[in-house]
């Protein structure tokens, strides 16, 4: 044991040096001298701290009754406004505060001031004898010795079996807890469904859009036709397909061969999820045609196929090729060709299907 | 510093952290804002408006935007852009631009309301474009549930789900929506000024735009539920003021719970 310092004010920390084979006897050094308090030696100090707790347990009833009195006074009624739900609500939280910090800081001030403090020593328990421990291995030995378990390999292996196999079950539970993913996060509802094309939905009224209406310097928020319909896993499906469709000028796009199809007349669509860790990305600057991701600062460029220009992501927004209809609606001519957002594990080898 | 660590072990100290505390994290109170009215206003332009108009464009807008506002190299055509546009812009003083920057900042308008008038008739006389909202859609009364829906679907992304405005890239933001008046907020989602996307009639109804007005005033008015809401900046100032006077308070505890009584 080394000769550290006991934190008492009256010893340095210092450590007493001593060579490996010289070890020195450590010196006890004592309780330092107990220091008395103002309270144990003036009446009137422990007077006036008695009064200082029983101020704060009073703190404490004064909080309860603040809390009572705006519980019940204030009228939450159909008259009410805001603003008195806030004030019952600030009322409510000064006088919860004050009725347990008037409880808490009162018992530490008496036990700091009045409790008595005189240091108290507790010595260690005595180490285990030899005695002891052979006494524990004898138990152990006996318990082989009775069970059989040596002589009978017949009961030792079947209980090791029944209790390698026991966890079993919970493999089975535990993989109902939801089902795997699969391929679900490679495809969304873009996808034409018995051969007819998907068009394009404002946000979140559901009503579908017209080329026409999609003037320059405009930004839609976008929802496949038909996902408020949807009963069942809308949010999902939501989450994954939604878009944002945007109007420049043709000239300013700078589509990648075989990608000349995927706009109309300047309209392009993207998806909203952002490729580094799926925040929504949309907001859209329509004179620099910069889309920023508000989360990471990702910045994606729409005259370049929203390539990454700043930040974090590294993958261009996937975009969702579209045309226009008979009727003049704009549809999707097809899924996304690449999984939407960010990275997972079997994202590379979804990309290889999907375009396969 | 030493006048400071004997006055720590005062009897009344404890309490004093204790209130200190209590009124940091307690005592700030929104103060209740005041609602600014719509004013109507007339798309009826006189030819002598269109007259006017033209004088004080020539004298105030010309170096930039050209004779005959066809724009030159400082600044863009406003040929079709509206009336609705130059009442937004002169309006709330964004035009005249101070100086060319990432963004025109909003500033003390610099012509009265008959000028700006007088000018939005001169640039809507170019070619069509939007036209100054009519009082009908500028009354508030519309549903600020639906307009509420609206406005995180399509504006909350910029201009922050409270309306407290937003950075956008290279030193552009979104501005902060309170004390903007509902017919710039109109005007600004019909004409998209600078960087912000055109919502135009074909992509949100007059109806829903009259929902999102009622819906921004109607915030406004009622202040922030919660309290103090610390410029509705999410994480950062609300993240900030838990750190400092949050672990404060903690920390002041500590150390009085450490401490040795007289």
């Amino acid at each position: 044991m080394g000769n550290h310092s006991d934190g008492s004010p009256n010893h340095s920390g210092t450590v007493a040096t001593a060579g490996q084979n010289e070890v020195e006897k450590f010196q006890d050094p004592g309780i330092p001298p107990h220091r008395l308090r103002l309270a144990d030696t003036d009446p009137k100090a422990a007077k006036r701290a008695e009064r200082q707790v029983a101020i704060l347990f009073g703190t404490s009833v004064v909080g309860t009754v603040i809390f009572l009195v705006a519980y019940f006074a204030i009228d939450l009624g159909d008259n009410s406004t805001i603003a008195t739900i806030r004030l019952q609500n600030a009322l409510l939280g000064v006088g919860t505060a004050f009725a347990m910090l008037g409880i808490g800081t009162g018992i530490v001030h008496w036990a700091k001031a009045l409790m008595p403090d005189h240091e108290v020593s507790e010595e260690r328990h005595a180490i285990r004898l030899e005695d002891d421990r052979q006494a524990a291995v004898r138990i152990v030995d006996d318990i082989v010795e009775e069970t059989g378990i040596k002589r009978r390999p017949l009961i030792r292996n079947t209980l090791l079996g029944a209790v390698a196999l026991a966890p079993l079950p919970a493999l089975a539970v535990f993989g109902d807890l939801g089902p795997r993913p699969d391929n679900k996060l490679a495809h969304t509802m873009w996808a034409p469904q018995d051969g007819k094309l998907k068009r394009l939905a404002r946000d979140p009224d559901g009503t579908p859009i017209k080329a026409s209406d999609v003037t320059i310097g405009s930004a839609f928020h976008v929802i496949p036709e038909g996902l408020n319909d949807l009963h069942e896993g809308k949010l999902n499906e939501k989450a994954k397909a939604v878009v944002l469709l945007m109007r420049l000028d043709p000239a300013a796009l700078n589509p990648s061969p075989g990608r000349e199809n995927w706009g109309y007349n300047g309209i392009v669509a993207y998806s909203k999820i952002c490729t580094h860790v799926g925040c929504p990305v949309a907001l859209y600057e329509q004179q620099t045609h910069h889309l920023l991701c508000p989360c990471h600062q990702s910045t994606f460029d729409l005259t370049k196929e929203c390539k990454v220009i700043f930040g974090p992501a590294s993958r261009p927004l996937p975009q969702l090729p579209i045309a226009v209809d008979d009727e003049g609606y704009l549809v999707a001519t097809s899924d996304f060709k690449e999984p939407v957002g960010p990275s997972y594990w079997e994202r590379d080898m979804h990309e290889r299907s999907n375009n396969s | 510093m030493k006048a400071l660590s004997q006055k720590r072990r005062h009897p009344l100290a404890a309490i004093a952290l204790l209130l200190m505390g209590l009124l940091l994290t307690g005592g700030l109170y929104a103060v209740a804002t005041t609602v600014n009215q719509a004013k109507a206003s007339t798309t009826q332009f006189s030819a002598s408006d269109t007259e006017e108009g033209e004088k004080l464009f020539a004298a105030n807008c010309a170096t930039c935007h050209g004779m005959g506002a066809g724009g030159t190299h400082d600044g863009p055509s406003l040929v079709g852009v509206g009336a609705a546009a130059v009442d937004f812009q002169v309006g709330t003083g964004r035009m005249p631009m101070q100086m060319n920057g990432p963004q025109a900042y909003k500033k003390p308008a610099q012509f009265n309301e008959q000028q700006t008038h007088q000018l939005a008739a001169y640039v809507a006389s170019l070619g069509a474009g939007p036209a100054i909202p009519e009082a009908g859609v500028l009354d508030e009364q519309g549903d600020a549930a639906k307009g509420g829906e609206l406005f995180r679907t399509n504006c909350a992304m910029c201009h922050n789900a409270a309306a407290a405005g937003g950075a956008l890239t290279r030193g552009k933001f979104a501005p902060a929506l309170a004390d903007v008046s509902g017919k710039h907020i109109y005007e600004a989602m019909v004409t998209g000024p600078q960087n912000m996307p055109v919502f135009s009639d074909s992509n949100i109804t007059p109806e829903g735009k009259r929902d999102i007005v009622t819906f921004l005033k109607q915030i406004e008015a009622t202040g922030s539920p919660g309290g103090a809401d610390l410029g509705a900046l999410g994480p950062v100032s609300e993240g900030l003021f838990v750190w400092i006077a949050g672990l404060g308070v903690i920390i002041a505890f500590t150390i009085w719970l450490t401490s040795r009584t007289s």
